[in-house]
């Protein structure tokens, strides 16, 4: 008999040598005569686990992790076909607790199936959203959407819905759906997960996105440091084409939709919406001026959505079951799950799916394991290099984009970025001015010069130059930042350097009990 | 660095096809430049006369594209790219340290290329491997959970890969 083996080819697995498992699986099982079906699959995103191999037995999926390409010989020995205990062995994979304890709508192929097997994704509810969507008028599509409480996972958390209704609106001879891919974000990768493990989601999301406002045509801006996504979108694309779900004519309805993958080329500016218009249309990336709203006068001047990977990828489960279904999960105004992104200094660094209201310490702790280093969270930065620092205090906030503002954080792309106490918070503040300089776009100064002033300022800090005055002067230019720039990079790259500067007013030789 | 060097007729010819190929596509100036680039290994200043008269603009507009993306070189490089992550996950896992490492090891800084002209180093702002940081990129491939140890194996393995 055939035994399945899955091996991961997601980017982060093969940066732990997963391709070299695979090639050892191959080998091993063809020296011993053994029949295997090796599938490439998905990372399931318990990244400490990497390469985390995965075997089909009749109680289920056995997982082994970490496997080297050393370790295959061994696992062998150990019955690995049909799901021998080893060393390495972690069981029947759903059972793992970090997975178990999830909530996985968007992420709910993930790992599980081949990403390029229409029938793999079928038989896990693919393309259900979509015929759903064939039934429906356009105008019943978008309320779907909006009764979900979906909102922008890109940052800005802008009612998906809404966004999509303006488009509908708009009257116009061509109009675009535009998929934002850049996901430039440190202490992000859910967008590059998805790409890669389940890319016909993505398309299948954006696809309804198309039916629902009128639109023909989509682009898929992914950034140029992710080459596996964009290979594994294209393929996935062509793939989708033969099989009649994408392109012209899609499932004998009439309807078209075509697809196109555009690669960025390494800036940050570029995730910012307008940004990334000019880019695809072949400009510099600068920012543009708004109104006009992207909706209305976006890419070539048409009509245009543009949404985050994430936002995309949540369509089709909403589109599938429905909008309530969608809402029940969440607190407040963030309705359904976001994939939270555990990453830096932490023990158990991987992908969480949960509906939005947990908090921080039980992501870091009851998920995470504590620190990497094993010495004390001091400090998270949430949301990216524009998000604050948050220290231990506020760690039993729940995660929800309102309560998240009211302490001047933001839950944004949903990246958690995790310093032990070796962290020197004003190093940390320097380098979120010195990022804002590297990527400004240079349209207005007080992002293109406030940042660079910014690096200067934090320098004198601290080399105990002036403090008092230097500090008074940061202050001032974070708030002139936050006020006169344009987008929110120059907008927000302020945020850490002043959440640093309040919680961790020590790392600037600043008097923790004199501090305000 | 003042030298332009002359694209030989097999590189003309290649510019030729690209622009013969993508010039109609709309918005076709990204994939022209990453088509030059993946061909060429950079977009030398010569190709820029070509790609203005293709697309109707100016040579001003097409510099400026290309100066304003990190991505596009203006230079050639080494056989190899190597990128470091700088941003903040991977400095929470001790890259800096191995910043200098790297920079130390290979004796260049960001922008160069060793004297043996195989490794090209760049800095990068992440590259999606937070959760196993700290990171690089050589070539298409991300290593993650990069030691000092295993940033020599890997540069090793590249030199010894020719
Ligand atoms: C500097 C900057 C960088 C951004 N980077 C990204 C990004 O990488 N990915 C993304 O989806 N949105 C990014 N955004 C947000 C986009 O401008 C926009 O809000 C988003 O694409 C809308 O999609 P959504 O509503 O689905 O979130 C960025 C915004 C700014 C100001
Ligand atoms: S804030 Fe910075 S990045 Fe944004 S438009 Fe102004 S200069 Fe450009
Ligand atoms: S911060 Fe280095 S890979 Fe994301």
């Amino acid at each position: 008999m055939t035994t399945r083996i899955y091996v991961p080819m997601d980017s982060s697995a093969e940066a732990m040598g997963a391709k070299k498992t695979a090639a050892a699986i191959v080998a091993e099982a063809e020296k011993r005569g053994e029949k295997i079906e090796l599938v490439r699959n998905g990372s399931r995103g318990l990244y400490w686990l990497e390469p985390m191999v995965e075997v089909e037995t009749p109680e289920g999926r056995v997982a082994y992790g970490p496997v080297t390409a050393k370790d295959v010989a061994g696992l062998f020995d150990a019955g690995l076909t049909k799901g021998g205990k080893h060393a390495l062995s972690l069981g029947l994979t759903e059972e793992i607790p970090y997975l178990k304890k999830q909530e996985r709508l968007t992420f709910a192929r993930v790992g599980i199936i081949d990403p390029f097997s229409i029938e793999d994704y079928t038989k896990h509810e693919g393309f259900e959203g979509l015929k759903k969507a064939l039934k429906l008028a356009p105008a019943d599509i978008v309320k779907e959407v909006t009764d979900s409480g979906l909102r922008g996972r890109g940052g800005a958390a802008f009612p998906t819905g809404i966004k999509w209704n303006t488009v509908l609106g708009a009257q116009a001879d061509q109009k675009y759906i535009v998929c934002n891919a850049d996901e430039g974000d440190s202490g992000t990768f859910s967008d590059r997960m998805l790409m890669e493990g389940d890319p016909m989601c993505l398309i299948e999301g954006m696809t309804i996105a198309g039916l629902a406002v009128g639109a023909t045509k989509g682009y898929i801006y992914c950034r140029e440091e992710y080459p596996h996504s964009i290979r594994n979108l294209n393929k996935a694309i062509e793939i989708c084409v033969k099989a009649g779900y994408l392109g012209k004519n899609i499932l004998g309805s009439g309807k078209d939709f075509d697809l196109i993958v555009r690669e960025g080329a390494g800036a940050y500016i570029c995730g910012e919406e307008t940004s990334l218009l000019e880019s695809v249309e072949g400009n510099r990336g600068l920012v543009r001026f708004k109104p006009p709203l992207p909706a209305l006068q976006g890419l070539f001047g048409k009509p245009t959505v543009i949404n985050n990977v994430m936002s995309l990828g949540s369509v089709p489960i909403i589109l599938a079951r429905g909008g309530e279904f969608y809402k029940n999960y969440g607190m407040g105004r963030s309705r359904g799950t976001l994939p939270f992104q555990l990453t830096g200094n932490l023990k158990h660094g991987g992908l969480v799916e949960k509906a939005f209201g947990l908090t921080l310490r039980e992501l870091l702790y009851d998920f995470g394991g504590g620190s990497a280093s094993g010495r004390p969270i001091r400090a998270v930065q949430v949301g990216g290099p524009l998000g604050a620092y948050v220290p231990e205090s506020q760690f039993d906030i729940p995660l929800d984009y309102e309560e998240y503002a009211k302490v001047g954080a933001m839950v944004g792309h949903g990246g958690l970025v995790v310093f032990d106490d070796t962290v020197d918070l004003a190093q940390m503040s320097r380098y979120a001015m010195e990022f804002c300089a590297i990527e400004s776009c240079g349209k207005c100064t007080p992002c293109r010069i406030g940042s660079t002033r910014g690096v200067e300022t934090i320098d004198k800090i601290i080399a105990g130059k002036e403090r008092g005055k230097n500090i008074a002067l940061l202050n001032s230019l974070c708030d002139t930042m936050l006020n006169g720039s344009l987008c929110a990079l120059g907008g927000m790259a302020p945020y850490p350097v002043v959440s640093a500067l309040k919680h961790f007013p020590e790392d600037f030789g600043i008097d923790k009990t004199a501090a305000a | 660095m003042t030298t332009t060097p002359t694209l030989s007729d097999q590189q003309k010819k290649s510019l030729d096809d690209i622009l013969a190929r993508l010039k109609d596509e709309p918005g076709p100036l990204f994939p022209i430049l990453h088509a030059i680039q993946d061909e060429l290994g950079w977009v030398p200043e010569e190709t820029v006369p070509a790609i203005a008269k293709a697309l109707n603009r100016s040579r001003a507009e097409i510099h400026g594209v290309i100066t304003f993306y990190h991505h596009f070189r203006t230079h050639p490089v080494g056989k190899h790219m190597v990128q470091v992550c700088r941003a903040e996950a991977c400095q929470s896992m001790g890259s800096v340290a191995l910043e200098c490492h790297v920079k130390e090891s290979l004796g260049i800084d960001y922008h160069g290329t060793t004297a043996d002209g195989q490794i090209s180093l760049e800095a990068v702002y992440c590259l999606g491997n937070c959760a196993l940081s700290p990171s690089i990129r050589v070539n298409d491939d991300i290593v993650g959970r990069v030691s000092k140890e295993r940033f020599d194996e890997v540069i090793a393995e590249l030199r010894s890969a020719q």
